[in-house]
């Protein structure tokens, strides 16, 4: 099995290989990372459509009446404010504030939640959360049972459209329809997306998800949707200011210091890590996270120190060439008085010190649609 | 893929004689592998390079690679244009995206390169 015989395979695995994809191993999947390239994919996503396979992302159901108090209890951000058909980002924290992963929360129902979490977390998440489940609430792990495709850009709209007769502009940015027919197969489709385009995330059975797959690029094809693989998703997300856990957070560091403070809702009640942060937003945070821009190309990788006049101040956290932007960007975190929009920095790139400056968050931002 | 008028290093690296200097570039099959180059840096005019050591650096958004030097010498030139438009490197690795012209110290360096059909048996691909 060449050494991979451990990683997990999408229900997409053969179209992938059919499709030319380079395939690599992520978060225990073995994922394409590209198909026709990097760049050009990225560019279909910003100006037409791009497809992915995001089938390794785990799926977490929690359901019962303590569904919703569960949930509460084990993230920042506030899911009694959910309307069913609704979904939000979150954090969920340890008891000191540290980030365990990053999710999305669905309400299906007034007793079912969704939790869609990080593939390289997922056995860790369902862990910590049966250890804090009471027994009102059965957790259930379902990313075995789901499906997801991705598609994102300006054209997705319309692209999925073709192949549903529900409407889908009745679906605003951050809900969600389950039961939607696609292409003749039951989904759940979500107006959600990590890329900072308009776009839709489809839930769906594995084995719908090659059907789903070629309807969605043949519907595309006139608007040129491209399939498009892990590499064009981490510049589209670096791009749009999303961050990746593992790179740009963990467990040491909190949503606070990560840029994250919109999603933890102290007043809500108790939650776990509530005590740690409302103690450290008193106090208040001794790094943030913060945006750069090189003024050369060469790129500033994980790991990389950040220098203020040669003196090591931080850390890249994420770093590539922006398609978009045209420039070398990257994260990393800083001394909040070096942290604010504008600063000079530098990133040291093999010995040499390459020059920067602190750029506000997200480096790119669509265009608005023109007015009708 | 694989011109044959080119000697390959098995780090990737062409070299074409041009009178008595060397061209350098990489191979289609290493830009291809990188895919997507975004930046390359390049010694100055005047530099020293050796055999089969590093002289530049090719970066694509995934991965960071050195470039060696398939002869030693001296930089008579280096391709300016690469600063601006790296991505020439993944569309004409052979032409336009040339990397530097040495003045060797010794051309029986070349002798040590293999040619296009062995450099082809190397990457796992028959002579075209």
């Amino acid at each position: 099995m060449d050494g991979v015989g451990t990683l997990r395979r999408t229900p997409l695995y053969e179209v992938h290989r059919a499709a030319g994809a380079r395939m690599v191993p992520f978060g225990g999947w073995e994922m394409p990372v590209q198909y026709s390239g990097i760049i050009e994919e990225h560019l279909a996503v910003r100006t037409r459509a791009g497809l992915f396979d995001v089938s390794h992302m785990g799926e977490v159901e929690l359901a019962g009446p303590g569904a919703l108090a569960l949930a509460q209890r084990l993230v920042t951000n506030d899911v009694a404010r959910l309307a069913v058909g609704q979904a939000l980002y979150t954090p969920m924290c340890t008891p000191e504030g540290g980030i365990i992963d990053d999710l999305l929360v669905y309400r299906l129902d007034d007793a079912r939640l969704m939790l869609v979490v990080n593939a390289t977390n997922t056995q860790e998440d369902l862990a910590w959360i049966r250890a804090h489940a009471a027994d009102d609430v059965r957790v259930i792990d379902r990313t075995a049972e789901v499906a997801l495709l991705a598609l994102q850009g300006p054209r997705s709209l319309a692209i999925l459209q073709r192949l549903t007769p529900t409407p889908l502009e009745t679906v605003p940015y951050y809900r969600f329809r389950d039961g939607v027919e696609v292409a003749g197969r039951r989904t759940l489709v979500s107006r959600t997306g990590y890329t900072g385009e308009d776009g839709f995330e489809v839930y769906c059975a594995p084995g719908d998800a090659p059907h789903l797959w070629s309807a969605i690029l043949e519907a595309g094809r006139p608007d040129g949707v491209l399939p498009a693989g892990l590499g064009a998703r981490d510049t589209l997300r670096l791009e749009a200011g999303y961050l990746l856990h593992g790179n740009d957070m963990d467990t040491a560091t909190t949503p606070l210091e990560a840029g994250l403070g919109w999603t933890v809702k102290l007043q809500k009640g108790e939650f776990i890590g509530a005590d740690a942060l409302r103690r450290q937003k008193a106090v208040g945070i001794s790094r943030r996270l913060a945006g750069f821009t090189l003024e050369e190309r060469a790129i500033a990788r994980h790991g990389f120190a950040i220098l203020h006049e040669g003196t090591p101040i931080g850390r890249v956290t994420s770093g590539t060439f922006g398609p978009s932007v045209g420039k070398s960007i990257g994260l990393g975190y800083l001394p909040p008085e070096h942290a604010e929009p504008g600063r000079r920095v530098a990133v040291e790139i093999r010995g040499r010190a390459v020059p920067g400056v602190v750029t506000k968050l997200p480096f790119y931002t669509r265009p608005q649609p023109a007015p009708a | 893929m694989y011109p044959k008028d080119l000697r390959y290093s098995k780090e990737h690296e062409w070299a074409r004689t041009e009178g008595n200097r060397v061209r350098v570039g990489i191979t289609k099959f290493a830009a291809d592998r990188l895919s997507d180059v975004v930046y390359v840096e390049l010694p100055q005019v005047g530099a020293e390079v050796s055999f089969m050591q590093p002289f530049g650096v090719v970066e694509s958004v995934k991965a960071v690679s050195d470039l060696y030097a398939p002869v030693s010498g001296r930089v008579a030139e280096i391709n300016r244009a690469l600063v601006e438009k790296p991505e020439l490197i993944n569309t004409d690795p052979y032409g336009e995206a040339w990397m530097i012209v040495v003045e060797p110290r010794d051309l029986a360096e070349l002798d040590r390169l293999m040619d296009a059909a062995a450099y082809a048996a190397m990457v796992g691909e028959a002579t075209s």
